[in-house]
């Protein structure tokens, strides 16, 4: 039971710098110079890997929150705020790396592209979740309602995603996704650099829900000065 | 029979307070009214202008009078310590948040009966249609249901009404664009079969969330 020695997240950490070294070094050694972008198109890979994740990490909140509201067990809590925070700062980190892709490719930083607008979307969404949590008094109160809220934000994102796009294709495509040909080199690095910014979430999301456990050991501690 | 009665009490109540204060659809009616003005001048609504932004001008009034009126609504349950009675009651909390939901419902529907008609005649625009006022139906209950969820979430915080509309709103924007989006086409002189795409995507917005309500609503009301 001792809770300072994390040997697992340790393991975890040095698996995790290992892979986003690799995939680092596949994206800027191994895979080609694309055709028409140029070098500016090596972000690709960390752009599809951290929004990959931004998704990824919304929808273990969603199964967090079922898991809390059922069983009621402050672990699911601590798992559904984690995986927000971490997928939060995925999806950001997703959507800066679009805009400096975008800026030389399109000549624009943002357009209302329907991947584009379901991220900003999301964005709000999950800040909207954050700022609930700290509204609500009460750590169970604060666990049942973030979990509700977390429930019912995540099966309305399949449905805005929908409805942007059928939004997007009536008008006319300005600018369409610049469909890019992928050669197998590129298609590998693409799949490393998703593994790898998984197993960083994974890493990021071991560490804060320790750090949430800490906290709760902590107030126990003062309360029962 | 046994739920329903229950549910339809809880809608009487509602109206029935309602009626002696008429506070929320007054305020709401104002507010409605002034945003149409606020539109009228930020768009200069007149002639094409005015037909071509009606739909996205008539359902955002619609969106930011309904967050006055869903807080509202249960803002009053609390001061008034009628929440605690209604938890006490012998009842599913499942009828709860249907007769909640439907007074509010009810309350938003009074606000786009007198909307419609009144954008219609200001703006020149064919609204009364009775295509356009089913959409407008549609709409409303998927946004009165997860506004009522919300909204009993929102209460129980302590930024209450503030924190309601941004809760809601991107929760919302399935519902929002849709039904612009059809408006926008009966407009333009299509048929609803035309637009049956967003009309499906309505309609399963509307029961995606009426069923998430069924089952979390439970865990909203506890304590």
């Amino acid at each position: 039971m001792n809770r300072h020695r994390d040997v697992f997240g340790f393991i975890l950490a040095i698996v995790s710098a290992v892979a986003v070294l690799t995939a680092l070094g596949m994206v800027f050694l191994y895979a080609p110079r694309e055709a028409t972008m140029g070098d500016v198109q090596r972000i690709f890979y960390f752009h599809v890997s951290s929004a990959w994740v931004g998704f990824f990490a919304f929808f273990v909140t969603f199964l967090a929150g079922i898991l809390y509201l059922v069983r009621r067990e402050r672990r699911w809590d601590i798992l559904a705020l984690s995986s927000v925070e971490v997928g939060l700062t995925f999806l950001a980190i997703g959507i800066i790396t679009g805009s400096l892709w975008a800026r030389p490719v399109w000549g624009t930083y943002w357009t209302w592209d329907p991947r584009l607008t379901i991220s900003a979307v999301q964005l709000l969404i999950y800040i909207a979740y954050g700022m609930l949590r700290r509204a609500v008094e009460g750590p169970e109160r604060r666990a049942r309602f973030a979990a509700v809220y977390g429930i019912v934000a995540f099966v309305t994102v399949p449905l805005s995603w929908f409805a942007i796009r059928w939004w997007r294709t009536i008008h006319p495509e300005i600018l369409s996704d610049g469909d890019m040909a992928l050669t197998p080199r590129m298609v590998q690095t693409l799949l490393v650099s998703l593994g790898a910014f998984t197993l960083l979430y994974a890493t990021l999301l071991h560490q804060r829900m320790r750090l949430e456990r800490f906290a709760d050991a902590l107030a126990l501690l003062r309360k029962n000065q | 029979m046994d739920f329903l009665d229950k549910m339809w009490a809880i809608v009487v109540k509602d109206m029935a307070t309602e009626w002696h204060t008429r506070e929320m659809v007054s305020a709401m009616l104002v507010f409605a009214v002034l945003a149409l003005l606020v539109f009228s001048f930020a768009l200069d609504l007149r002639g094409a202008t005015a037909r071509a932004a009606a739909p996205g001008v008539l359902w955002a009034t619609v969106t930011f009078a309904g967050t006055l009126g869903l807080s509202r609504s249960l803002v009053r349950e609390q001061q008034t310590g009628c929440i605690d009675g209604l938890m006490l009651a012998p009842m599913d909390r499942t009828a709860i948040f249907f007769g909640k939901a439907l007074g509010n419902l009810f309350t938003i529907f009074l606000v786009e009966i007198v909307l419609l008609p009144l954008f219609a005649g200001l703006f020149n625009v064919p609204l009364l249609h009775p295509d356009v006022v089913l959409v407008t139906l549609l709409g409303t209950v998927g946004y009165a249901a997860v506004g009522t969820l919300l909204a009993a979430i929102a209460v129980n915080t302590r930024a209450r009404e503030v924190l309601l509309p941004i809760l809601l709103l991107p929760l919302a924007f399935p519902v929002l664009i849709a039904a612009v989006q059809i408006t926008g086409a009966l407009l333009e002189g299509g048929t609803l079969i035309e637009a049956g795409g967003w009309l499906r995507l309505i309609v399963i917005y509307d029961l995606v969330i009426l069923a998430v309500a069924t089952l979390t609503f439970g865990s909203i009301l506890e304590e």
